[in-house]
C-alpha cells in the first residue's frame, strides 16, 4: 500500500496510523498462541520465561512435559484423546451424511417451506450453546444415554450439522443441474449420479463442512460438560479441568499439539475452499 | 368447448398442464424427503426438548398430585375467613397418605419454598400422626389448629390454596429476584439477594462491549484485507483463520499465562516503566480479563462477516467519490460505510449472540466477576439440581436472543449473513 507522492502530510499520518491499528490488531489476534509454543518446552515448572530460556540456553529447555502427557502415571490425556477422535469422527460422519443429503433437498428450487425448514436446521448454531445444552442433556437423558459416547456422538451431530448444510447448500449454489439431467437422460439412477457426478463435485463443500464439524465436536466443552461421565472424558473436559485447578506446563505440551493440529485443518480448509471457489468460478 | 379441445396433450393422452403439475409435485415430495432425515432428527431430539425446557420450567405438578382433596375442598374457599371442618379433614387425608408413603417431606420442602414456617408444623403435624393421637371421629379443625398457632393462621391456609394450579411462573420471576408475596402479588426480593438481576445485566454489559470492541478492532483489519493485493492478504488472513480454528480453552490458556502477575504483558509494563515492579497490577480473575479474552477469541466472527462484504466493494466507488470533490474521509464515510453495514450488522450480531451465551473464558479468566447468566445455568443444572430453574433461565436468554434476532432482521435482513 504506497502512497502516491502527492499525498497531503494528514493523509499520510492518517494512513501510517491505519496500518499502526492494524499491525497491533494482526498482532493482538496471532501472538497468544506463539506464547504456548516455547513455554511447553519449560524446563522448570513455572509458567514464565526463565532466565535460562531468554539466554537460550539448551539446558533451559526440555520435552519432560511432553513426556508426562503420553508416559505420566495416572494421565488422563490418553483416554481423553482416544475418547475426542473416536467421538469426533463419528459426530463428524453422522454430520455429514445427515447434513449433505439435507442440503440436496434444500437446493432443490422445488422445496416448499424453505425458509422455516432452513431456519429450524441451523438453529443449534444460533442457539447459545447453553441453552442448547440443557435441552440435549433432557433428550439425552431421556432415552438414557447419559454418560456413554454415542450420548455425546448424537449431541455432537446436532451441534455439527448446521455447519454442513450451510457449506453444502453455498456449494450447490453454484452446482449446475443440468449434468444431472444429462446422466439421468443417459441412463443414470439418482444413487448412481450423485455418486458419479454430484458428490465429486460439491466434495470440498462437504469436506470443509465437515472440518467444521469435526472442529465444532473436537472442540465441544459446554454440552459434553453435561453429559460425560468418568469414562467419556474428552480433550476439552480434561483441558477445562486442567485450567480450573491448576495450569500446569502438561497442559501447555497439549495445547501445542492442538495448535499443530489446528494448523493442519486450517490448511486443508483453506486448499479446499480455493479448490471449490475455482470449481465455481469454471462452472459459472 | 373450444378450449377443451386446444388443450395440449402429451404423448400419453394427458392434458401438458395436470402432467407438469405431477411432476412438479413429484419433485417438491422427493426434495422433501430428502430433508426429512435431518428434520426428524433435529425435531426429536433438540427441537421437543426445547418445549420440555418450558414445560420443565412451569411445571408444578407434584404439589396438585399430593393434596388432591384438599384442592377439590378448597375450591369454594373464598381464602378471607378460615377454611372449614372439611378443608382440614381433607387436609388430613391426604397428609396421612403421604406419610404412609414417605413423602410428605417433599411436600414440606415444597409449602416451605411457598412460605416459610411450614417445615416445623408439618413435622409436628407428622409426628402426631406416626403416634397416633389425632382422633378420627373428632373434629379435625380443633386438633389441628391446636398444634401450632401457625395453623390458626389464615395465611398458611392461603398459601397452600395459592400452590393449587398444575403451573407456576415463580421460577421465572427469580430469575428476575422477584417473587409472589403473600397477598398474591408480586414482589421483590430483599436488596441483598438480588443476584440474578446483577447477572442479567453483567451478561449484557459484557456482551456489548465485547461486541464493540470486536468492531472498532475488526473493520480496521477487515477493510485492509480486503484492499490488499491477494498475495499479502492471504498471508495475514492466517492471522485471523488460525484463532478460529484453533481450540477455545487453548486460546484461554494463552491468555491465563499472558495476563497472570508475573505474565509477560505485566514484564512489558515493567519494563517500558509504566507500572514498579512491586506493583504489578491484576489483570485477571476481573472483568478486564474477560474482556481482553472474549474480544481476541471473538474477533474472528466479526472480521470474517465484514471481509465477505467489504470483497464486493469496487474501488472505483471510492476513486469516483474523490473525483467528484469528496476529501478521502467524506468519502468514505458517504460512499463506503454505508455499503459495508451488512457486514457491520452480521459481525455484530454474531459476536452479540455468541458473547451473550459465552460461559468458559468468563468462568476462567474472570473470576469472581466471570459469573454470567449461562456460568449460573450450568451451576443450576450440574450442583442444585433445579432443572426448572435452569430451564427458564435458559428460555429468558433464549427470548432475548430472538429479539435481537426479530431487531436485526427488521434494520437489516438475516439473509445477509455470510459465512467466511
Amino acid at each position: 500500500m504506497a502512497l502516491p507522492k502527492y499525498t497531503e502530510t494528514r493523509y499520510r499520518v492518517w494512513h501510517y496510523f491505519y496500518i499502526g491499528i492494524c499491525t497491533f490488531v494482526f498482532f493482538f489476534l496471532i501472538a497468544p498462541l506463539f506464547v504456548i509454543f516455547p513455554l511447553s518446552f519449560n524446563a522448570e515448572e513455572f509458567l514464565v520465561f526463565s532466565e535460562g530460556m531468554k539466554r537460550l540456553d539448551p539446558d533451559a529447555f526440555s520435552l519432560r512435559w511432553y513426556e508426562d502427557m503420553i508416559y505420566g502415571t495416572k494421565n488422563p490425556w490418553g483416554l481423553a484423546a482416544k475418547n475426542s477422535f473416536i467421538i469426533a469422527i463419528f459426530a463428524t460422519l453422522g454430520s455429514v451424511i445427515l447434513g449433505t443429503v439435507a442440503a440436496l433437498g434444500l437446493s432443490s428450487r422445488h422445496m416448499p417451506y424453505k425458509g422455516l425448514i432452513m431456519a429450524t436446521l441451523i438453529s443449534p448454531m444460533i442457539v447459545p450453546l447453553i441453552i442448547s445444552g440443557v435441552a440435549i442433556f433432557f433428550f439425552i437423558a431421556k432415552v438414557g444415554l447419559a454418560a456413554t459416547h454415542l450420548g455425546i456422538v448424537i449431541a455432537h451431530i446436532i451441534l455439527g450439522t448446521p455447519f454442513v448444510v450451510i457449506t453444502v447448500t453455498a456449494t450447490l449454489s453454484g452446482f449446475d443441474h443440468s449434468v444431472t439431467r444429462a446422466a439421468a437422460s443417459l441412463g443414470s439412477n439418482p444413487v448412481n449420479t450423485f455418486m458419479k457426478i454430484t458428490l465429486p463435485l460439491i466434495l470440498p463443500g462437504v469436506i470443509s463442512g465437515g472440518l467444521f464439524a469435526f472442529v465444532t465436536s473436537f472442540d465441544e466443552v459446554v454440552v459434553v460438560l453435561f453429559l460425560a461421565g468418568l469414562d467419556n472424558t474428552t480433550i476439552p473436559i480434561q483441558m477445562w479441568t486442567g485450567l480450573r485447578e491448576q495450569l500446569s506446563p502438561t497442559i501447555l505440551a497439549v495445547a501445542t499439539c492442538l495448535i499443530v493440529l489446528s494448523v493442519l485443518i486450517l490448511v486443508s480448509a483453506e486448499l479446499l475452499r480455493r479448490r471449490s471457489e475455482r470449481l465455481r468460478g469454471i462452472n459459472r | 368447448m373450444s378450449s377443451e379441445t386446444n388443450k395440449i396433450l402429451t404423448t400419453d393422452g394427458i392434458p401438458l398442464e395436470e402432467s407438469l403439475k405431477k411432476a412438479e409435485r413429484k419433485n417438491k415430495i422427493k426434495a422433501f424427503l430428502l430433508v426429512c432425515p435431518l428434520l426428524l432428527f433435529l425435531i426429536i431430539t433438540y427441537v421437543f426438548p426445547i418445549g420440555e425446557m418450558f414445560t420443565r420450567s412451569i411445571d408444578d405438578k407434584m404439589i396438585t398430585n399430593m393434596l388432591p382433596n384438599t384442592f377439590k375442598s378448597m375450591e369454594n374457599w373464598d381464602g378471607q375467613e378460615m377454611p372449614e371442618e372439611n378443608v382440614f379433614e381433607n387436609f388430613y387425608i391426604d397428609f396421612k397418605k403421604l406419610v404412609q408413603n414417605k413423602e410428605h417431606g417433599k411436600l414440606a420442602q415444597r409449602l416451605n419454598k411457598e412460605k416459610n414456617g411450614f417445615n416445623t408444623i408439618l413435622k409436628k403435624l407428622f409426628r402426631q400422626i406416626q403416634r397416633n393421637k389425632i382422633d378420627e371421629s373428632g373434629s379435625f379443625k380443633e386438633q389441628i389448629t391446636s398444634l401450632h398457632k401457625r395453623f390458626n393462621n389464615v395465611e398458611y391456609w392461603r398459601a397452600i390454596k395459592r400452590t393449587a394450579p398444575p403451573y407456576t411462573m415463580a421460577k421465572y420471576l427469580k430469575g428476575m429476584d422477584l417473587f409472589i408475596d403473600e397477598n398474591g402479588g408480586i414482589a421483590q426480593v430483599e436488596e441483598d439477594r438480588r443476584i440474578h438481576r446483577i447477572l442479567w445485566l453483567r451478561t449484557l454489559e459484557i456482551a456489548f462491549f465485547v461486541t464493540v470492541f470486536c468492531f472498532l478492532m475488526g473493520y480496521p483489519i477487515a477493510h485492509l484485507l480486503a484492499t490488499l493485493p491477494m498475495k499479502y492478504s492471504n498471508l495475514l488472513m492466517i492471522c485471523v483463520l488460525l484463532p478460529f480454528w484453533t481450540s477455545l480453552l487453548v486460546r484461554t490458556a494463552s491468555w491465563m499465562i499472558l495476563l497472570q502477575q508475573q505474565g509477560i504483558v505485566n514484564d512489558f509494563f515493567v519494563m517500558i516503566g509504566l507500572v514498579s515492579d512491586d506493583n504489578r497490577p491484576e489483570m485477571m480473575y476481573n472483568k478486564v480479563g474477560t474482556y481482553v479474552a472474549m474480544t481476541q477469541i471473538l474477533l474472528p466472527f466479526m472480521v470474517l462477516p465484514l471481509y465477505s462484504v467489504m470483497k464486493t466493494i469496487s474501488p472505483s466507488l471510492m476513486r469516483a467519490g474523490k473525483s467528484l470533490g469528496g476529501t478521502p474521509f467524506v468519502a468514505f464515510w458517504k460512499v463506503y460505510f454505508p455499503l459495508t453495514i451488512p457486514g457491520i450488522g452480521a459481525g455484530c450480531l454474531l459476536v452479540f449472540i455468541l458473547a451473550i451465551g459465552y460461559y468458559i473464558t468468563p468462568a476462567l479468566v474472570g473470576g469472581a466477576s466471570g459469573t454470567l447468566i449461562s456460568n449460573q445455568i450450568a451451576y443450576h443444572m450440574k450442583t442444585t439440581l433445579d432443572w426448572s430453574f435452569a430451564s427458564a433461565m435458559g428460555l429468558m436468554l433464549l427470548t432475548g436472543v430472538l429479539v435481537v434476532y426479530w431487531i436485526y432482521n427488521k434494520l437489516v435482513g438475516v439473509d445477509n449473513i455470510k459465512l467466511g
